[in-house]
């Protein structure tokens, strides 16, 4: 039982896997939620998918249907995940402090490093599983474009836009700490932003171009790049570089760079008295 | 060595309208190993800001804390695994079951599923708490039960220092007998030091070693329960004079007067 005996590392092992158990209870025991999310998330997936469909009908204009409904349920699908991404992991010290755990939680010896990286094992676990769900129905219904499919290629991007998505849902997570409420408010604000300027249902080269100076340093942008030319193009993990090398880039830049602003923000929290529970 | 000591501890925070409140003023104190030491105060007197700067969740302006010798301001990582707290207010996860809550706490502290287990179904068949209950979410606790579970958490991790701050307040008679009993035996059976912060004078007399009074971010005195009688409630009428005598010839006011003041 003494634990003082065993291997730091093996130490924050335990507690990286508590996190993720933690959070397995937790969907367990809000399994109805899920479900509802789930069906609401995915019937939104189908709804944009539908888009497609109509277009030529609504413009008159030929076009190939089957590759944009492709486009985008795509792009759906690739929100659906990266935004779970940067939810579970912006959402770390609100959801703590609306749970009433948080004083808990940040007084255990368990590194804030360990902290976040079991959030963020969790999200992906969760998002994959989730987006997989969501991947079968929408094929039962849809006739999609999808004989050229690189699968690998497209999970290699997906892999990597996973790493930088954490750094920047790090950062994120940091708001809250500092204001609970607005610094969550500003988070949710953030997403829209990503789902705005990354190219989820559209190119990004028809967003104006200060929208599109933003898009350039979203990790989003560049992982539905990659997904979609994976997926509809099947290019080659070659082919796929160059939006791989901006996603390394991001995720050398943001993870270090969001736990450095936590432990900035974690110090001022605890110097004003900020780390307690609200309710 | 001492299990814990604070030396000339500040701590003030700021609100909203730059008023300024003096939480911790000048706090020094010890705790001597296996020592139980209780804080007596009313709300607002400081109690649960010394508990937070000693938890490291709250750094101090001025002064130091240490956690056997060791520097909780510099290094509260080291003072973490050495210590484990019991709050007001239960802080678990509402849908997930004790077990599953204990389990959690556990493996904070790098105690993994199949060593914390067993040790789970010892503490819980000891404080009487039946284990198909640990099943249930913590909601459909009542309160003594989850103060139970959290005194339960708390020894899991076997601290050498326990910080319970108030962990019977809100409680019915019979549950705050229980958690009472409950920390009476990790006295006697657990090489723990206890710093206790409570506003119920009986409570501070009955459970420990030394008793404090606080307010207004003070520590007014650190004595006995009996000294702190004789020192302060001497001459009480010609009956045995008690803690609540003691407090009032301390602060000049009664617990509840003093609250209320604060509020």
């Amino acid at each position: 039982m003494n634990n003082v005996l065993k291997p730091r590392w093996l130490v924050e092992m335990v507690a990286v896997w508590g996190y993720v158990q933690r959070n397995y209870f937790l969907t367990k025991r809000y399994f109805m939620w899920e479900i509802v999310w789930l069906v609401y998330i995915t019937a939104n997936a189908m709804a944009i998918t539908f888009i497609g469909a109509g277009v030529e009908g609504v413009s008159g204009t030929k076009i190939d249907t089957a590759y944009l409904m492709t486009f985008l349920m795509v792009g759906a699908l690739i929100w659906s995940y990266l935004s779970v991404l940067f939810d579970v992991l912006s959402e770390t010290v609100s959801w703590e402090r609306w749970e009433g755990t948080i004083e808990y939680t940040f007084m255990s010896p368990a590194s804030r490093v360990t902290h976040l990286l079991g959030m963020g094992l969790y999200a992906v676990i969760y998002g994959i599983a989730q987006i997989a769900i969501m991947f079968g129905v929408v094929t039962l219904f849809f006739d999609l474009d999808l004989s050229d499919a690189n699968y690998w290629g497209a999970l290699l991007v997906l892999a990597v836009c996973s790493i930088s998505l954490v750094g920047f849902g790090i950062v994120a997570a940091v708001l809250p700490l500092l204001s609970p409420e607005k610094g969550q408010q500003v988070s949710y604000i953030v997403s829209s932003l990503l789902l705005l300027v990354s190219g989820v249902y559209y190119p990004v080269d028809v967003l104006p171009g200060w929208m599109q100076a933003i898009a350039t340093v979203s990790p989003v942008t560049y992982a539905l790049e990659g997904s979609r030319a994976a997926l509809l193009q099947g290019a080659s993990a070659a082919e796929l570089w160059s939006t791989i090398w901006p996603l390394l880039i991001m995720g050398a830049v943001f993870v270090p760079l969001g736990l450095w602003v936590f432990h900035v923000g974690e110090s001022y929290a605890k110097r004003t008295g900020k780390l307690k529970r609200s309710g | 060595m001492k299990a814990l000591e604070l030396k000339n501890v500040e701590k003030s925070f700021k609100k909203r309208r730059g008023e300024v409140v003096r939480a911790l003023d000048s706090v020094s104190l010890a705790v001597r190993k296996g020592e139980v030491v209780g804080i007596l105060g009313p709300n607002g007197s400081g109690k649960s800001t010394l508990v937070r700067v000693v938890s490291t969740l709250v750094v101090p302006d001025a002064g130091s804390v240490e956690v056997f010798g060791v520097d909780a301001v510099k290094h509260p990582k080291t003072v973490q695994r050495s210590m484990n707290r019991v709050s007001v207010e239960a802080s678990f996860f509402k849908k997930l079951s004790a077990m599953e809550n204990l389990l959690y706490g556990a493996k904070l502290y790098g105690v993994t599923s199949a060593e914390a287990r067993p040790r789970i179904a010892e503490i819980l068949e000891n404080i009487g708490f039946a284990s198909k209950r640990a099943r249930e979410p913590m909601e459909h606790l009542s309160r003594g039960m989850q103060q139970k579970v959290a005194l339960a958490r708390a020894l899991l991790t076997s601290p050498i220092l326990m910080l319970l701050d108030e962990p019977t307040t809100g409680l019915d008679p019979r549950s705050k007998r229980d958690v009472q009993a409950f920390i009476r035996r990790i006295r006697e059976e657990h090489d723990s030091s206890i710093l206790l912060c409570t506003h119920d004078m009986d409570e501070a007399e009955e459970l420990c070693d030394r008793v404090g009074i606080m307010m207004d971010g003070k520590v007014l005195a650190l004595e006995g329960p009996e000294e702190l009688k004789r020192r302060y409630a001497g001459g009480s009428n010609g009956r045995a004079p008690t803690m609540e005598d003691a407090f009032m010839a301390a602060t000049g006011y009664s617990v509840e007067e003093a609250s209320a003041e604060k509020e």
